[in-house]
């Protein structure tokens, strides 16, 4: 007895050891919400710079569909500028998803650092020795004159028209996110334990119990399989009433009808869900978000 | 009779959701890609390492023994049938990625001492495509450890550990931080390291006059 209970202590331990987040030792510089193409926390933008150069990356954008962002950081220690801008890049997510068409230009003035992130999408057309040519031929001799704005106008101007020249899809607006995730994978299970769960249950418990029974478990597997408390209910309320009156009507070709009259009823909302799920990969104006691009970690730094 | 085995099916089929069986194997799926990835990112750049030898040589071919130190490193490196669930097998393949990595970084370290070779173009452009290569090694790494941790928690934790018993799944080993620090460091100036010829200084001013 006190083994066993010593390891359940244990485990115990090592549940709450696992669920604290690792804390890190010193304060990482966080990463800036995205709301627009140019990110400045340095503040070397006027204004009107950093205006021109956001329409001009939202524009491209419309045009050819990658996202292009620039940030622009007092300093990225205690971490490297590599490491932050993978934190950038994994916490943006520029470009289309699949597509993977993101770059981002990332500028940490008192680091005196520079770095193109490029992903995996662009790779091919803007590999790290292109990345490299652009931060050394364009915008560190400009940084080195101090001027951060020309530098980075052009650093941005190379870039995009490096990418103009990669045959992309077409750009598109997304449609917005299908329901709930799970649920349509799930479905035909659901109908089949149903079905199969819901005749065998009354057998075994008698109508009213086994309908029960059916009910609970449709619900309870909806809830493990979808993770929404109020559709698992609705789930299983349908089961529940749909295995009730199959024991009233007897027949198998009545009960089916019910159940996929109901199932119509019960189901049919997944829109209800969908709503407010994935932001747009951006428009005119408003906010700018990122549209599920991935990085690997290629592009080139530079220093001046 | 078929009642019963029926009902015991349907029970079974919630508990393997409930019990973490489907989280097992996307995690364990997961780790392979995450695998994958890193294995890739490292054969690009043993890829990239012939090429880079040659540029060196054109420029610095009395350097003998850094370049062979370069190409046996990779050459061992590429020989090792690595797997990643083995402890074992998974610590050699990190000491040959590792001794690559350090013939690299000496490998940098002597062309400090060429300066026609540092403004060449094409040097200039290879030697962006490994520090690139390495960054995304590291990146690979993280993610693979990250991943591995992942699927290890599961593993360890109730009362997904059952369910990992009955499936045989057992904690994978992991990339550890010694050579985590050994490896993830990009072949920059190291100077801790006997090199054959006396340390230049890192400033290319005073530079040997190089054939």
């Amino acid at each position: 007895m006190i083994p066993r209970l010593a390891a359940a202590a244990r485990a115990a331990a090592a549940l709450l050891l696992f669920a604290v987040p690792a804390v890190h030792a010193q304060e990482l510089v966080p990463v800036p919400p995205l709301t627009s193409p140019v990110t400045d926390v340095a503040g070397i933008f006027t204004p009107d710079q950093s205006a021109a150069l956001d329409a001009k990356l939202r524009a491209f954008e419309q045009a050819k569909g990658s996202q292009v962002a620039v940030l622009v950081v007092p300093t990225t220690q205690p971490e490297e500028i590599e490491q932050y801008a993978i934190r950038v890049a994994e916490a943006w997510q520029l470009g289309r998803e699949g597509v993977d068409d993101g770059a981002l230009l990332l500028v940490a003035t008192q680091d005196r650092r520079v770095r193109i992130e490029v992903g995996y999408g662009l790779e091919g057309v803007l590999p790290d020795a292109i990345a490299n040519r652009i931060i050394d031929a364009d915008i560190v001799p400009r940084f080195r004159s101090g001027d951060f704005h020309g530098g980075i106008a052009t650093g941005v101007d190379r870039m995009l028209r490096v990418i103009e020249g990669e045959a992309l899809p077409e750009p598109e607006r997304r449609s917005p996110a299908e329901g709930v995730p799970g649920l349509f994978q799930s479905l035909p299970f659901l109908f089949v334990l149903a079905l199969v769960g819901g005749s065998i249950l009354r057998r075994m418990f008698g109508r009213v119990g086994g309908a029960f029974a059916t009910g609970g478990t449709v619900g309870f597997l909806t809830w493990l399989l979808v993770g929404i408390l109020g559709l698992a209910l609705g789930a299983g309320i349908v089961a529940f009433i749909f295995a009730l009156l199959g024991g009233i009507g007897g027949g198998g070709s009545g009960s089916g009808g019910w159940y996929s009259r109901r199932h119509g009823g019960g189901w049919g909302h997944p829109g209800g869900f969908g709503g407010g799920f994935g932001g747009g990969s951006g428009g005119f104006g408003g906010g700018w978000s990122g549209g599920g691009g991935g990085f690997g970690g290629g592009g080139a730094s530079g220093s001046w | 009779m078929r009642v019963v085995r029926v009902a015991l099916l349907a029970v079974a089929s919630l508990f393997l959701s409930a019990c973490g069986y489907n989280t097992l194997q996307v995690q364990d799926e997961t780790v392979k890609s995450a695998w994958s990835e890193v294995v890739n990112q490292y054969q690009r750049r043993a890829d990239l390492i012939p090429n880079l030898v040659n540029t060196v040589k054109g420029f610095a071919a009395q350097e003998q023994a850094v370049l062979v130190g370069v190409t046996e490193a990779r050459a061992k490196a590429t020989q090792i049938q690595v797997n990643a669930d083995d402890p074992e097998s998974l610590k050699q393949f990190q000491a040959a990625q590792g001794e690559v990595s350090s013939a690299l970084s000496r490998l940098m370290v002597v062309v400090e001492r060429y300066p026609e070779l540092k403004s060449d173009q094409n040097f200039r452009d290879l030697q962006a495509q490994l520090e690139g290569t390495e960054n995304r090694i590291t990146v690979a790494r993280n993610r693979y450890i990250q991943a591995v941790q992942d699927f290890n928690v599961t593993v360890r934790r109730f009362p997904t550990n059952l369910t990992a018993m009955i499936f045989g799944y057992k904690v994978k080993p992991n990339f550890t931080v010694e050579n985590e620090a050994a490896i993830a460091r990009p072949p920059t100036v190291d100077f801790s390291t006997p090199a054959p010829a006396p340390q230049a200084a890192p400033e290319p001013a005073p530079a040997p006059a190089g054939n």
